[in-house]
């Protein structure tokens, strides 16, 4: 922005602002333009959690949700039961791990 | 075996006649056998910018219900024999022809011709999928404008879902005044976000609307800057390689001086 400008009280290139407000909408449209997509997500999410945890994938929801200058991925996964026999093995690992 | 092009945007008004006119001229101009189909049904424009609104006698709705042969329908262009205008129908709506239609009525055409244009209405419901039906290639016009660069993105990924690969870019109406102060996206800028090929940039030229007012394709004037910018596209669509053409080149004292005094070939 130049001194004119800026004693004038103008703002600064509008280009930046076009450019970031599209990116955040299109990752809504990109994602909203195919409903499998957060579907297909999810799935993989259940598959991967599930080796780890035991979850209730009847209500977990998965959602974006934008704020002013960000789009965040929101998952709400309720957790059934920690797999106990997991714990054991990565405790195992930390206590063959050489210091 | 011709080839069967959509011209598409998704949003209106960023030239997607203009450019069906155009590049379908160029083609011509090159010795191609060239047919334009409006597929914009209850909207027709392609004939008033392509001057031939004077000449229709049947229509695509015509052809489709068999009130007469495809080969009565076509008008043949002013200037190019090889060049032929489909018009739409003024009268009817979208679902006058469906999707089945259009894609027979397009291989029917490619026997005949080796471009097939399909000027696609805007939005996305069945006139688009009417357009969208025959083609192997698609173009997406766009202008330097978040409404229209985001209704561009949501028309690929349509087109992406229907198995159509590859739609290239055109940008249009790019103003370099513009651009190099920061106040309007750049190409760069544009395919970053999108993420397709580009097949061209279009400046902004008064000259468009002069050439609509007249029924001339902008292409057919060696002066007019756009004119140049579709040419150089209608050479690509050959297969040549063109480079982009500079868009920092201001109009010339005398160019200006001309304009002042309405002298202009402008």
């Amino acid at each position: 922005m130049n001194l004119f400008n800026r004693v004038l009280g103008r703002e600064g290139p509008s280009k930046e602002v076009a450019k970031e407000r599209l990116r955040l909408v299109l990752v809504h449209d990109r994602v909203g333009v195919s409903p499998q997509f957060l579907e297909v997500l999810k799935e993989d999410l259940i598959r991967v959690i599930s080796q780890y945890m035991e979850i209730d994938d009847a209500s977990m929801r998965v959602d974006l949700s934008g704020s002013n200058n960000s789009v965040a991925l929101v998952a709400n996964i309720p957790i059934k039961r920690v797999k106990r026999g997991l714990i054991a093995k990565t405790r195992r690992q930390e206590e063959t791990v050489p210091r | 075996m011709g080839e069967v092009i959509v011209v598409t945007s998704g949003k209106g008004g960023v030239g997607k006649t203009t450019t069906t006119a155009n590049i379908g001229t160029g083609l011509a101009m090159d010795g191609h056998k060239v047919v334009l189909v409006d597929s914009d049904i209850g909207l027709r424009n392609l004939d008033v910018v392509m001057g031939l609104e004077n000449r229709i006698v049947y229509d695509i709705v015509d052809v489709v219900d068999g009130f007469c042969r495809l080969k009565q329908a076509l008008i043949k262009d002013k200037r190019f024999d090889d060049l032929y205008l489909l018009p739409a129908a003024q009268t009817k709506d979208k679902t006058a022809v469906s999707p089945e239609q259009m894609k027979g009525l397009c291989e029917e055409l490619k026997q005949e011709f080796d471009y097939v244009l399909v000027d696609s209405p805007a939005g996305i419901e069945q006139g688009f999928r009417n357009a969208i039906a025959g083609a192997e290639k698609a173009i997406i016009v766009t202008t330097p404008e978040v409404a229209a660069v985001r209704d561009a993105d949501r028309i690929i990924g349509l087109l992406e879902a229907e198995g159509k690969e590859g739609p290239s870019l055109v940008i249009n109406r790019l103003r370099h005044h513009m651009v190099k102060r920061g106040d309007m996206m750049d190409i760069e800028d544009m395919i970053d976000i999108l993420a397709i090929d580009l097949l061209g940039v279009i400046p902004e030229d008064e000259y468009i609307v002069v050439s609509t007012n007249r029924g001339e394709p902008a292409i057919l004037n060696k002066n007019s800057l756009a004119g140049r910018a579709y040419r150089n596209i209608s050479r690509r669509i050959q297969g040549e390689d063109v480079p982009l053409m500079p868009l920092d080149t201001e109009p010339s004292l005398l160019e200006r001086l001309r304009r002042l005094m309405g002298f202009s070939s402008k």
